[in-house]
């Protein structure tokens, strides 16, 4: 074959990469992410059908596991639509608004991604403990709040506050105000403006940030570990009954719970990946994490 | 006063929006840190230094801290190659790959920490093959090590991969057509105005390392003095019923990460100025 003239041939050399260099460079970072990420999930769920489909099925069907299931399903419940709507809130002032002490109040939305989940957990019990500072005037009306469900309500509340938020900021400060302003001018009450404009710009974003949310919320192990108390039946999430089970030796029974849990990350995944493919412009490019 | 504020706009919605989110910000997540600096004050930078100075809890934030460091290190070269091949290259499943890189950010930590356990464990799939030659990592700090690059590793692929993105052909052009060889080029003219983002993603999961529990305890074997991680051990202290113990802990580790994530900013303030890259 002829050489192309040197002044049309790229100097492989100087502008990319040997050939081999470049195949092992791919090489090492597809090892990496295979032993790194793919191994561990793929033994999720081989150990989940460890006992084959009958062993799996049978190890959901536990009245432990169902227990856990539904509180794991009742606290995303109670904790995304909240933390969703907050996260639209705080989006909007922040985007849309120029404001004395904004970065102070986006640093401190974030606040909860720097502080360990142990720790989210622990500020739960000294507010709400037996000895904390509500603690005993709640006890006395009654309510129970560390060791029972609020507690876990609570804890989840902290640790998935900043995730739509976070989402939304970037892509509606991309996105500016000029529709909205426009809605407006044309007559638009504000809830018009933003049901009509607002929110269907946003909705594949929001949408992210409401399954990151959501993954986060049922998969918090940290701070609901501390708040729990670990009663088996009752205030056992998900990601603590598979520690229970795990620490039983039942490795089918944990690993059938966590596939589960793996299963939604999956899914959060594939459709937060789909959103992305699909509406790179509608999205904020990338998230700076 | 008003006005000095907040800069006037037609667009309706501010009050309550910001009045909503800062009180829901207060509530939640504000006035429970206030309960932990309430409390450590009780026990006075003395009592906090005591207990900071306990063999167990020294060597827990010893090898937390460390262990995290080291993590983080790893995962700049590690992250830098993988934010390197997603960008630059093609090849069949990439994509893929790169969608792949967000799993330790969706995958619940428990569920990591019982898999990574499961491989890594002497008769895992990593773990046996490593056991067999005379290296454990399940149940010692090599785990812990292991477990907190694998959630470290997505916050530095990310990072960095937008940035590596914007980085101009042409700037690596014209270093190719000034004469320098395609490394020297790579080190000297790309690498460079990545630094801050290299720093970013360091921060983050340092950050994120440092406070890990789930994806750690399952792997570590929880020995004290050994791999007993900072957060466990306030967990522990809970347990123990010595909640000053355990506020103690976490005021520690607060203060130490905010000091050092203080000091990256700082660190990457300069960077910036230097290579003039915003």
């Amino acid at each position: 074959m002829l050489e192309a003239p040197l002044h049309i041939q790229r100097d492989r050399d100087a502008l990319a990469e040997a050939p081999a260099l470049r195949r092992a460079l791919i090489g090492f970072a597809v090892a990496v992410l295979a032993l790194f990420l793919f191994l561990p999930l793929a033994t999720v769920f081989i150990e989940a059908f460890g006992k084959g489909a009958a062993g799996f099925v049978d190890a959901l069907s536990d009245p432990e596991t169902r227990s856990s299931i539904k509180l794991t399903l009742i606290v995303a419940a109670i904790c995304v639509p909240i933390n969703t709507a907050l996260g639209v809130a705080a989006a909007w002032a922040v985007a849309r608004f120029e404001f004395a002490g904004k970065s102070a109040l986006v640093t401190l939305i974030d606040l909860p991604f720097s502080v360990s989940p142990v720790i989210a957990g622990l500020c739960c019990v000294l507010l709400f403990g037996a000895r904390g500072l509500f603690g005993p005037q709640l006890a006395s009306h009654g309510i129970e709040v560390i060791f029972a469900v609020p507690g876990i309500v609570l804890a989840t509340l902290f640790v998935t506050f900043p995730f739509v938020a976070r989402e939304l900021i970037p892509l509606m400060q991309q996105q500016g105000s000029d529709d909205e302003q426009a809605a407006l001018t044309l007559g638009a009450s504000g809830w018009r403006m933003f049901l009509t404009v607002t929110l269907p710009n946003i909705k594949w974003g929001l949408l992210a940030g409401v399954l990151l949310c959501n993954a986060r919320a049922m998969g918090e192990f940290g701070a609901v570990a501390v708040v729990s108390g670990h009663v088996r039946g009752a205030t056992n999430t998900m990601p603590l009954q598979v520690e229970a089970l795990y620490n039983d030796y039942d490795m089918v029974g944990a690993f059938a719970v966590a596939a589960l849990l793996a299963l939604l990350a999956l899914v959060t995944l594939v459709v937060k990946t789909i959103l992305e493919w699909r509406f790179a412009g509608e999205l904020a490019l990338r998230r700076r994490t | 006063m008003r006005i000095a504020l907040l800069k006037p706009s037609p667009l309706p919605g501010f009050a309550p929006a910001l009045g909503a989110a800062l009180l829901w910000l207060g509530v939640l997540v504000l006035i429970p840190l206030a309960a932990l600096v309430w409390r450590a004050s009780g026990l006075g930078l003395s009592g906090l230094l005591s207990i900071a100075s306990q063999p167990r809890v020294a060597a827990a934030l010893k090898l937390s801290f460390g262990l995290s460091f080291l993590a983080a290190m790893l995962n700049v070269g590690l992250g830098g190659v993988v934010a390197w091949v997603l960008t630059r290259y093609e090849f069949p499943g990439r994509r893929l790959l790169d969608a792949a890189v967000d799993l330790p950010f969706a995958l619940p930590t428990a569920v990591a920490g019982v898999a990574l356990t499961a491989v890594y464990a002497p008769n895992g799939w990593i773990g046996g093959p490593l056991d067999a030659l005379g290296l454990k990592v399940a149940f010692t700090p090599l785990g812990i090590f292991v477990a907190l690059v694998f959630i470290g590793l997505p916050f530095m692929v990310r990072s960095v991969e937008p940035v590596l993105a914007e980085v101009e052909p042409e700037t690596e052009e014209a270093s190719a057509t000034l004469g320098a060889s395609r490394l020297r080029t790579i080190f000297q003219v790309v690498l460079p105005p990545l630094a801050p983002a290299f720093l970013t993603g360091f921060a983050l999961a340092l950050a994120r390392a440092v406070g890990e529990y789930g994806s750690v305890v399952f792997i570590s074997g929880n020995i004290p003095f050994v791999s007993e991680i900072a957060p466990l051990l306030i967990v522990v202290r809970l347990e123990e019923f010595d909640e000053a113990g355990a506020t103690a802990v976490a005021t520690i580790m607060l203060a130490l990460s905010f000091a050092l994530l203080l000091i990256i900013n700082l660190v990457q303030a300069r960077v910036r100025r230097r290579t003039g890259h915003a």
